[in-house]
This record gives C-alpha cells, structure tokens and sequence, in this order.
C-alpha cells in the first residue's frame, strides 16, 4: 500500500527539506520512493507543496486530491488551501503560524477567521507551535525538525531512523540542535 | 561507485547520464526546469561544463566540441530553444563527429514560464530524434542511449523533459563513467560547411536518416509494449505514462521513449490489438496527428486538454466521470510569488510607482513588479525584449510617446540578449531610458554566476565584464550608476532621463539579498507610537510589513533582510533599523 505524504508551506520555510528527510528515511528502509519538488517563481513567498510517496513500487511521483494520508502544513492558510488533498481519514498536521500573503497584506482579501476550528470539523488536525518551540531551543531555523518530529509518529518508522537520516542530511554544524528539535517534536506527539 | 542505488532528482539524473556516457564538455544558460542539470555536472572534475551568455551560444559550443570529436553536452529551457533553434536546424543538416544531445526541459503548467510550447514541435520541424524519459532511471539510461543514437545515426538527440520530470526524485542506479576516445576530426566541407551546394546535399541525408530511424525504432529498446487487457489502451510517452499506470494498470500500454520519430510499426502493432486507443500525451497533439494521419483510429485532445500538466485524477474523471477527491476545495486567499524582503528590484519599482512610469519588463524576477501593489511592468514577453519593445514603441509614436516610460532589465538577461537591442537604440538614434537592475547574479533560477559576477559555473575566479564599460562602448553617451536602495536619488535620476532626448542607462546597483554574505547588518522595526497609520510602508509590497488589527503596522523580525527601504517612505520616523 503506498503512503502519500504532502508538505505545504510559504516559499523559504524549508519545506523541500523536510520532504527529503521523509523521503530518504522511507528509503532507508526498502520502500520504492518518489518526491516531487517544486522549484523556480514559487520560491519567492509564494504557495510551496511538495510530495513523498513510498511502497511497493510507486508509479506518478505526485499525491492528488483525496489521497494523502498525511499533510504537513507549515502555515494555517496553507492547510486550509490543501486540505482537500486528505483522503477520508488522512491527518493533518497544522504548524500554527500565520502568514499573510500579498493579497492579505494590501487589503484586497482578508485572512481566514478560525481555521483550525473549521478544518477540525471534518479531519484530524494537529496542531504545535513550531516557531516557539524552535525559538526556545534557540534556533528559529530549526522549525523544520520541530515541525517533522511531531508529524513523524502519523508517517510511522522508528525513532532512531529518523535521527539517523537527520544527521545525514542536515548542515553539519546544525546536527545536534536539528536532533534536539526533531526529538523534542517526536515527543510532544507521543 | 557501479551498481549502487540511490534517490535522485531528475536533473541530477540528467546530468549522472552525461557524465557516465563519456561527456566532455557542457554548456548552459540556466533556465527553469533545466539549471541544476549544469550544477550537477560542474561537480563531475572529467567534465567541462560552463554558463554560456544565451542558449545560442551554449548550442554552439556544443556543436564545436561534437566536430572536434568528443561527446558534447547543451542544456536549456523550452523557450531557451527558440534562441538556441537556428543552430539547430542546421546542425540537423552536418550531423555530428562526437554525439552530441540537447537536453531541453518544457514546463506544462507554467511552473516558471512565459508560455508552455511543445519542444517536440520544433524537434519535428528540424528532423531532430527525440527522447523523453518518465522517471529519473530512464533520464539516465536515455542520455546514454542518445549519445548512441547520435554517433549511430549521426545527428544531434534531443532530450525532452518536462517540470514534473525534473524537479522529481526517484531510484537510480549508478554505473561507472564510460571514458569514449575522441573521434579523429577530418576536413569535410561537405559535411560541415552548410552552403547552398552542400546543405542541398544533406537534406536528402537527413530525410535519409529520419526514415531510417523510424524503422529502426520498432525495436527500440526505450520504446516498449506492454499488452495486457485488450479493450482499452494507450500511447503515452513522458511523465503521462506514470498517470496510466495509476489509474489503469491493467490497461495495454505502448509507452514511447522516441517520441521523434514514431515508430509506425509499434503503433499499427498496437492499434490493431486493441480495441479502444487513447493517446494520452502532455501539450500538443504530436503523436495524436501522425497517428491520426497514418488512418488508425484514437482518442486524443477531444478527451484530454492541450494545456497544463496532466494529472491521474484527470485520466479518471475522463475515464469513469469522477476521480478520488473525498473533500470540497475550500476558499483560501491566493499566495502569489512576491519580491523577497530586501529585494533590491522593490526599491527601484517603489520610486517607478511614485512617479507613475510604465516599464516595458523582461524576464527575472522583475516580473514580479507586474502585480499589485508595485503594478509597474506593462510588458513581459521575452529574454531581451524589454529594450527593443521600447524602442519600437518610441519609433512607432515618436519620443514624447515614451516620456513616461522605462525599459526594465536585470544583469544576466542584458547579457543574455538585451545587449542587441541596446545597440538597436545607439544605432537607430532611440532617446529612451534603459534600466538595467544589476543585482550581481541569475536570480529567478536560483544565483548562477553570469558574465559579469566574476565566477566561472566551476568556482573558478575569472574577468568580470563591466556593464557599464560595456555601454558606453557600444555607444551610450549618457550611463548612470546608481545605488538602488537611495531612492532619492534614484527618483532624481529617474526623472531627469525620461525627460531628456538622450538615450540613458541606469544601472541600479545592490546584490540580490539572498547571494551568501548579502545580509544588511540591521532590521526593522517598527515604532507604534509613531505610527500614524498612513499606509505608506505598506505601498512598497514588503512581505515582512503587516497592518495591525489597531491599523498601525508591525514588520516581522524572521522575515526583514533590514534593507530600510519601508523607512525612506515613512515621514513620521516609525521606522527604525536596529542590531539584529
């Protein structure tokens, strides 16, 4: 059966990242793997999703409304622009920031009120402050790990392969803080 | 380093592919989504690889160093072929001495594009083979088996891929670089030298070879049949193969690595075994109509549209009348791309906008000066245009037309092939104002060095070209730098040259904030007693500025590069730049 994962975010969070690490972890452990990135103009602040699917052999490298078993969002607007991507018992995994988009910030759209309340009516949503925690840890750029290790125990696979396949693909010097995040993560959701 | 498997992007594939077959030389311009194919092969030491100026020129080093005898490598974007297709169509004629392929990335779906033609268009009209590989294992196996294509067969192999293609990760198995002998060159005047006399000649040898191909192809390896159940089948090629497998793996399937040229055999093999055919391709109908012209009945573009990428949920709703969403879509405020806080294009847009100037736009980053609030570029149509279009307009309504008025181009772009039309306006008198925003690097497709930044693709330091030099000495007189964060000066410059009858360029200075080591040493903050509320900040479309719920404004410290140009707008002094 194959596992499909989405990572949605704001161009510049890191989001291409996180995909890697689910992706090289599944990897890691046999499965037949395919990630999709999105690259070029939706780098710049604009909407960013990227897809991880593994099992058996998979065959399009993208997951499709009504499929993820998973999604990640890095932004509340952007869980509620995706979340129909969630397949009946798909969950979601919300990092709750707010962002404004352009259309917000000049006045032409307003932000959606209650948007975790509203998603929460029809999926399972979680929710961590990602930004705090990383901020307390003392690295706001280690949101990714933070945000990963919480949605971890949904996508599966030990602990420690995790870990594994962070110190792997993090910057060196950011090794031992990246785990620190991750695990802090992985433990606020068990 | 043999047999070892491992997960790798499609470029990245690309580029493993032309290193194991032998490749000695690449050249590039980078273009989206074909640019890390260069990055990753500039990591290979065996291989030359370089950015080149335009596509033109990346296809004609190719062509050198195919004559000279070693297996040559170009790569480029879909339109990066209109640039490069005039050296194509006649390297079609002389054929090759070392094999040489052309890898060319379409973007279905305008991922970062200003249109979304079909490459195999152009490879068809230039009797060029095509390959198109459907996942990141068979981009690596199809740049080998072009370089056999092309010394079998004696032409230049075009690899198509497109977005999906290029920017997915999928297994790959490594196998060890293959080191080719260099082919002896001899002097063939015939073969090479395309005048009249002897292109004449070659026609008939590229008519020769394309039949010969599409012979051959019926046991090509990268085509393959795949018979299963008989009521319902499709040809496919590319990315759209994995949507068939999705959603009809039962189905028979003819899946076409040569999409140029056809096999005709393959299809009437097909065809004739099974009941309904579907030819399920991305863009344009290209195998639909040679199959349809060859009298086979199938289904094609009535089902599936020519536009945007293809889909498995697409193919089901076209199939069954409904595909697997489960959710309503929910209404969510667009995200368009943005400027990035301390661009410095914001800052020249911002004085644009003030002083109500049209800027006829090319392609960059810049483009994003198009929306709301900066809305300063009225035209974008291609590499370069942004000048010549200018010029036009000048020469059509005369030069108080273009009072209010500026060409709007970035460094790599002018470079590119902005620098034509600059000598266009020196040579056929133009007066009007050329801005070039130098922001020291090829932003859009991610910081590649360019000619002018003093870096080879390599690493390697090398002569830095200056555009300003190189203005004055192709003829403008009048050549202004300027520091584009100073925007009074800016404003003062801006308006003195529109207004004069002298041809003008304005270089407007500052590295993109995103190239390493390029960050302001301050941010921003704002000061809320101070804040007046006037809105002003806001006007400059900075992402890190938002309105309070009170109306007074905050910028956020994670997002400000601290460029301080939302503080030259504010007259009550509510901005301040502090020690990040």
């Amino acid at each position: 059966m194959t596992k499909n994962i989405m990572i949605v975010g704001v161009g510049g969070q890191g989001t291409l990242l996180t995909s890697r690490i689910i992706g090289k972890t599944a990897m890691e452990l046999g499965y037949d793997v395919k990630i999709s990135e999105v690259h070029g103009m939706a780098q710049r602040g604009g909407s960013v999703v990227t897809f991880v699917r593994f099992g058996e052999k998979v065959n399009e490298p993208v997951v499709e409304e009504g499929q993820a078993d998973v999604i990640i969002a890095f932004e509340r607007l952007e869980a509620l622009r995706y979340s129909h991507f969630l397949k009946k018992d798909g969950v979601l995994v919300v990092n709750d920031c707010r962002i404004d988009p352009m259309t917000v910030v000049i006045g032409a759209k307003d932000y959606p009120e209650n948007i975790i309340e509203n998603l929460s009516e029809k999926h399972s949503v979680y929710t961590i402050d990602g930004q705090k925690i990383a901020l307390e840890l003392g690295n706001s750029k280690v949101l990714n790990s933070v945000v990963l290790g919480y949605a971890a125990g949904f996508i599966g696979f030990d602990k420690d392969i995790w870990l594994k396949v962070v110190e792997a693909t993090v910057p060196a010097k950011t090794i031992e803080i990246n785990k620190k995040a991750f695990t802090y993560g992985y433990e606020a959701q068990h | 380093m043999a047999d070892k498997k491992t997960i790798m992007l499609g470029n990245e594939a690309i580029a493993r592919g032309a290193f194991e077959a032998g490749v000695k030389l690449s050249s590039a311009y980078p273009g989206t989504p074909s640019t890390e194919i260069s990055e990753y092969l500039a990591k290979y030491e065996e291989v030359y690889t370089e950015w080149a100026p335009n596509e033109k020129v990346a296809a004609e080093v190719a062509i050198g160093a195919s004559i000279s005898g070693v297996r040559s490598l170009a790569c480029m974007k879909h339109v990066g072929l209109n640039v490069a297709s005039d050296p194509l169509y006649t390297f079609s004629y002389t054929g090759v001495n070392g094999g040489s392929v052309f890898v060319v990335a379409d973007d279905p779906g305008l991922a970062s594009s200003q249109n979304e033609q079909d490459t195999r268009m152009i490879a068809r009209a230039a009797h060029v083979p095509v390959l198109e590989p459907s996942d990141s294992q068979e981009a690596k196996d199809f740049v080998k088996l072009g370089y056999e294509l092309s010394e079998k067969y004696d032409t230049p192999v075009i690899l198509r891929t497109t977005t999906k293609l290029a920017h997915s990760q999928s297994s790959v198995e490594l196998c060890d670089r293959v080191e080719v002998s260099d082919k002896e060159y001899a002097r063939n005047v015939a073969k090479y030298v395309m005048m009249p006399a002897s292109a004449i000649g070659r026609h008939l040898v590229v008519e020769e070879r394309e039949a010969r191909l599409a012979e051959d192809a019926a046991t090509l390896s990268a085509n393959k049949m795949e018979i299963n159940d008989t009521k319902i089948g499709f040809i496919t090629c590319g990315i759209a193969y994995q949507y068939v497998k999705e959603v009809c793996p039962n189905a028979s399937v003819l899946k076409l690595g040569l999409v140029n040229p056809i096999s005709k055999k393959l299809v009437a093999d097909f065809v004739n075994q099974v009941e309904t055919v579907y030819v399920f391709e991305e863009l344009e109908p290209v195998i639909e109509e040679q199959v349809r012209a060859w009298g086979f009945d199938v289904k094609g573009k009535e089902c599936f549209t020519r536009q945007g990428e293809y889909s498995a949920n697409m193919l089901r709703r076209v199939l069954f009348g409904a595909d697997e969403a489960v959710f309503d879509k929910l209404e969510a405020p667009n995200r368009p791309p943005i400027l990035c806080p301390g661009c410095p294009h914001r800052s020249v847009f911002s004085v644009l906008n003030k002083l109500k100037i049209h800027a006829s736009g090319d392609i960059g980053c810049y483009t994003l000066g198009a929306v709301a609030p900066l809305g300063v570029i009225d035209t974008t149509i291609c590499m370069g245009a942004s000048i010549s279009a200018l010029h036009g307009m000048e020469k059509a309504r005369g030069k108080e037309y273009i009072k209010n008025w500026v060409a709007v181009i970035g460094d790599s772009t002018f470079l590119h092939t902005g620098i034509n039309s600059l000598i266009n306006m020196v040579y056929n008198k133009s007066t009007g104002t050329v801005m070039i925003l130098d922001n020291r690097t090829t932003g859009m497709t991610g910081h590649q060095d360019h000619a002018a930044t003093g870096k080879t693709l390599k690493g390697e330091e090398t002569y830095a070209i200056d555009l300003a030099a190189l203005c004055k000495a192709v003829g403008v007189q009048n050549v202004i730098e300027v520091n584009a964060f100073d925007v009074v000066t800016l404003e003062k410059i801006i308006k003195e040259s529109v207004a004069s009858d002298t041809l003008t360029v304005i270089i407007t200075k500052a590295p993109c904030v995103l190239l390493k080591g390029q960050k302001f040493p301050n941010k921003c903050e704002a000061d809320a007693d101070a804040c007046k509320k006037c809105g002003m900040c806001l006007k400059i479309g900075c992402p890190a500025i938002t309105k309070r719920p009170d109306g007074k404004i905050s910028i956020d410290a994670t997002m400000c590069n601290g460029c301080g140009l939302c503080k030259s707008y504010c007259k009550f002094n509510a901005i301040k730049t502090v020690e990040r």
